[in-house]
């Protein structure tokens, strides 16, 4: 887990990163507010604190190649991947107008066109599809790469041994991406599991594992760059550990009782976007005025989008017979 | 006599059946620390002590098939499934091993296991978090199947299923923990394999079992404003299944209709339809009317989730058809 000097980047690189960062923030801490407001429903997985992991994975890989598929806490993957912030609001909402057509809601999102295939609700499910998109790419030789973000939950799944050791055994390029917050739900990771360092697990399939620091997303994007060349020249699969934190609970229902105040602070501390901050004014890439502008553009992106979601129409009841078969 | 919930219930009765038998224990997702995702296992790790309360990793297949080895092996597990959608991991243990034992070794093992949890759709969750699963279950020899809509029902099942020497699934209903009823002071149990008349009424008898209970009873209630006295029969267990409650019924009011949240297709539903059909030909002055869930995957939006369903509104409809009303 090397750190990482921000001086080799350009000021727009940088400031893209933290622009997505700051999105999914602010994006988030509105669908909190609009599930207080009852908008939105059901269960609502959010993803701050973990905003490092998504914008400096797929600040990595080619979109037009690669595909990304993630679990049920997708909003940050979604917008990461250039989604409207509206659409993806809509579908909270349950709106005509939302990328699955008020079908899906928060824990489905997908948009085909960026290769995001989707946010899946059963704990480990992407791990063997996300297997199988690699498996197709390889096939079609097209050169891309899937990218796979499961929860340290996921981890003792059967899917996801057995799909390591098929990625492995069939030379298949797809990175095995732990988003590894600590918490599968009230569950510590130590409590349910034998081991706390999950990159160890790569050795039983002989393939490559490493840790990596998910609150620093200069270094969540180099290694995810190295990850990515690797899988697309050596087609071989990959298991990064990336170490990050949720900052509100599991979902909108979870007081996150079985964790203590210092802990969320001291992750608080090492906040992703606080820290590209830091680095960029330490480097002249930024200004504090600078940054309280960007900072209320993204407010007004969250806010236009609740509007935008508002505004939108109901799905006709007629569309529940739709999109079941061809 | 006191007023509880059904998640209160449940919890007397796996603290009477852990104090009674020290075989048993219970596991799961989230059922010690955390008190259950749903509460229903409240107080007791603090009771019983980890070696009694165990709380899993997420991995369905593993935890359900240790399981059915503690069972045949002498103990009497309970297995919490957090809900019947990622139950689906776990089936292969249900059905190839908990309900085969018996048969493949000629009656020299059983496998006293009980698994339990929430079935059936909640709200705003899509298609893979919100659906009645019971069909699947239904359907294999070797397993019994229970599905209590009441808090007296589901603490005097749960008992049963605990001391029943076959593997016994218990589906519970999400939106039902908080249902509260009356439920005896003194101990108690509820026979598997039979049903109860929860309504007495002459003109039709309405068969349901589950959640959609309190829609058949509603049904009723408006009903009887418009003349019209239904019964209602509660099966509680779906196998066995009490077909003799159900033709007494229908022999009386010559007119049935079922209710199911299921999908249509090889449905308990369809089943009891069938049965009806069969043995009570003669004594039928309508056709039998099935109430289901549309056949389709459950959408997310609220307006279009509610309309897929079951409602009084749709089994009054029902109801009409068979009395004809017009
Ligand atoms: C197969 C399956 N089992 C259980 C659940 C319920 N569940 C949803 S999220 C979750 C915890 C997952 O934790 P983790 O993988 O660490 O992901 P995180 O929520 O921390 O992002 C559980 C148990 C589920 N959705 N699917
Ligand atoms: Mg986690």
């Amino acid at each position: 887990m090397a750190g990482t000097k921000a001086k080799q980047y350009n000021k727009k690189f940088l400031l893209d990163l933290l622009t997505e960062m700051l999105k999914i923030r602010r994006f988030e801490e509105k669908a909190a507010q609009m599930y207080g407001l009852k908008k939105i429903g059901g269960f609502c997985h959010l993803y701050n604190g973990q905003e490092a992991v998504a914008v400096g994975s797929v600040a990595a890989v080619d979109l037009k190649r690669d595909h990304i598929l993630t679990s049920y806490r997708d909003h940050g993957h979604a917008l990461a991947v250039g989604m409207d912030p509206n659409v993806v609001m809509a579908e909270l909402f349950g709106k005509l107008t939302g990328c699955s057509r008020g079908k899906g809601g928060s824990m489905h999102l997908f948009d085909v066109e960026r290769n995001f295939l989707g946010g899946n609700g059963i704990v480990g499910a992407q791990i063997p599809i996300a297997t199988g998109v690699a498996f197709a790419s390889k096939y079609r030789g097209t050169g891309g790469v899937a990218l796979c973000f499961f929860g340290d939950g996921a981890i003792h799944q059967g899917a996801f041994h057995e799909s390591l050791n098929l990625a492995a055994v069939w030379g298949l390029p797809v990175i095995y991406l732990v988003e590894n917050n600590h918490f599968g739900m009230g569950t510590a990771v130590k409590r349910v599991s034998s081991v706390e360092d999950f990159s160890v697990k790569a050795a039983g399939y002989d393939i490559p594992g490493r840790a990596v620091n998910g609150m620093d997303v200069l270094s969540v994007y180099e290694e995810l760059s190295e990850a990515v060349e690797q899988a697309r020249t050596d087609s071989r699969p990959c298991l990064l550990d990336v170490k990050t934190y949720r900052y509100k609970g599991h979902s909108m229902s979870d007081p996150a009782k079985y964790r203590t105040k210092q802990e969320l602070e001291k992750y608080k501390e090492q906040d992703p976007i606080l820290l590209l901050k830091a680095r960029m004014l330490e480097d002249g890439h930024l200004t504090e005025q600078e940054f309280k502008q960007l900072d209320n553009e993204m407010k007004h992106v969250a806010q236009a989008a609740v509007e935008f979601a508002e505004q939108s129409a109901e799905p006709p009841l007629e569309s529940i017979y739709e999109d079941v078969y061809t | 006599m006191a007023d509880i919930a059904i998640r209160d219930a449940l919890r007397q009765a796996l603290e009477e059946e852990m104090n009674r038998d020290e075989r048993v224990f219970i596991m799961g997702e989230e059922v010690g620390e955390y008190n259950g995702a749903y509460k229903v296992t409240r107080g007791l790790l603090d009771t019983f002590g980890p070696g009694r309360v165990l709380d899993t990793p997420i991995a369905e297949l593993g935890f359900t098939g240790l399981g059915v080895g503690a069972a045949i092996a002498g103990l009497r597990p309970v297995v919490e499934w957090m809900t019947f959608n990622f139950a689906l991991l776990a089936l292969d243990q249900v059905i190839n091993n908990a309900a085969k034992m018996r048969h493949m070794s000629g009656g020299q093992l059983s496998c006293p296991i009980v698994c339990r949890g929430p079935n059936g759709p909640a709200e705003y969750l899509s298609s893979q978090h919100s659906q009645a699963l019971q069909s699947l279950l239904v359907h294999v020899p070797g397993l019994k199947v229970v599905a209590p809509a009441t808090p007296y029902d589901a603490k005097g099942l749960l008992k049963s299923a605990i001391r029943d020497d076959n593997p016994v699934v218990m589906l519970e209903s999400e939106m039902a923990y908080a249902w509260t009823g009356d439920v005896p002071e003194e101990e108690y149990l509820v026979p598997i394999g039979k049903a109860d008349v929860k309504r007495e009424g002459k003109d039709v008898t309405l068969i349901v079992h589950s959640k959609p209970l309190r829609l058949a009873l509603e049904a009723a209630e408006q009903l009887a404003a418009m003349d019209v006295d239904a019964e209602v029969v509660d099966l509680r267990s779906l196998r066995p299944l009490d077909e003799e409650t159900i033709y007494r019924s229908v022999r009386k009011t010559n007119r049935a209709v079922v209710i199911d949240e299921a999908w249509p297709m090889a449905s308990v539903g369809s089943h009891v339809a069938w049965l009806i059909s069969h043995n009570c030909f003669d004594e039928l002055d309508a056709q039998v009317e099935l109430v289901c869930s549309e056949d389709v995957p459950m959408p997310y939006n609220h307006t279009l989730e509610l309309a897929v369903q079951p409602s009084v509104e749709k089994i009054v409809r029902a109801v009409r058809k068979v009395c004809y009303i017009t």
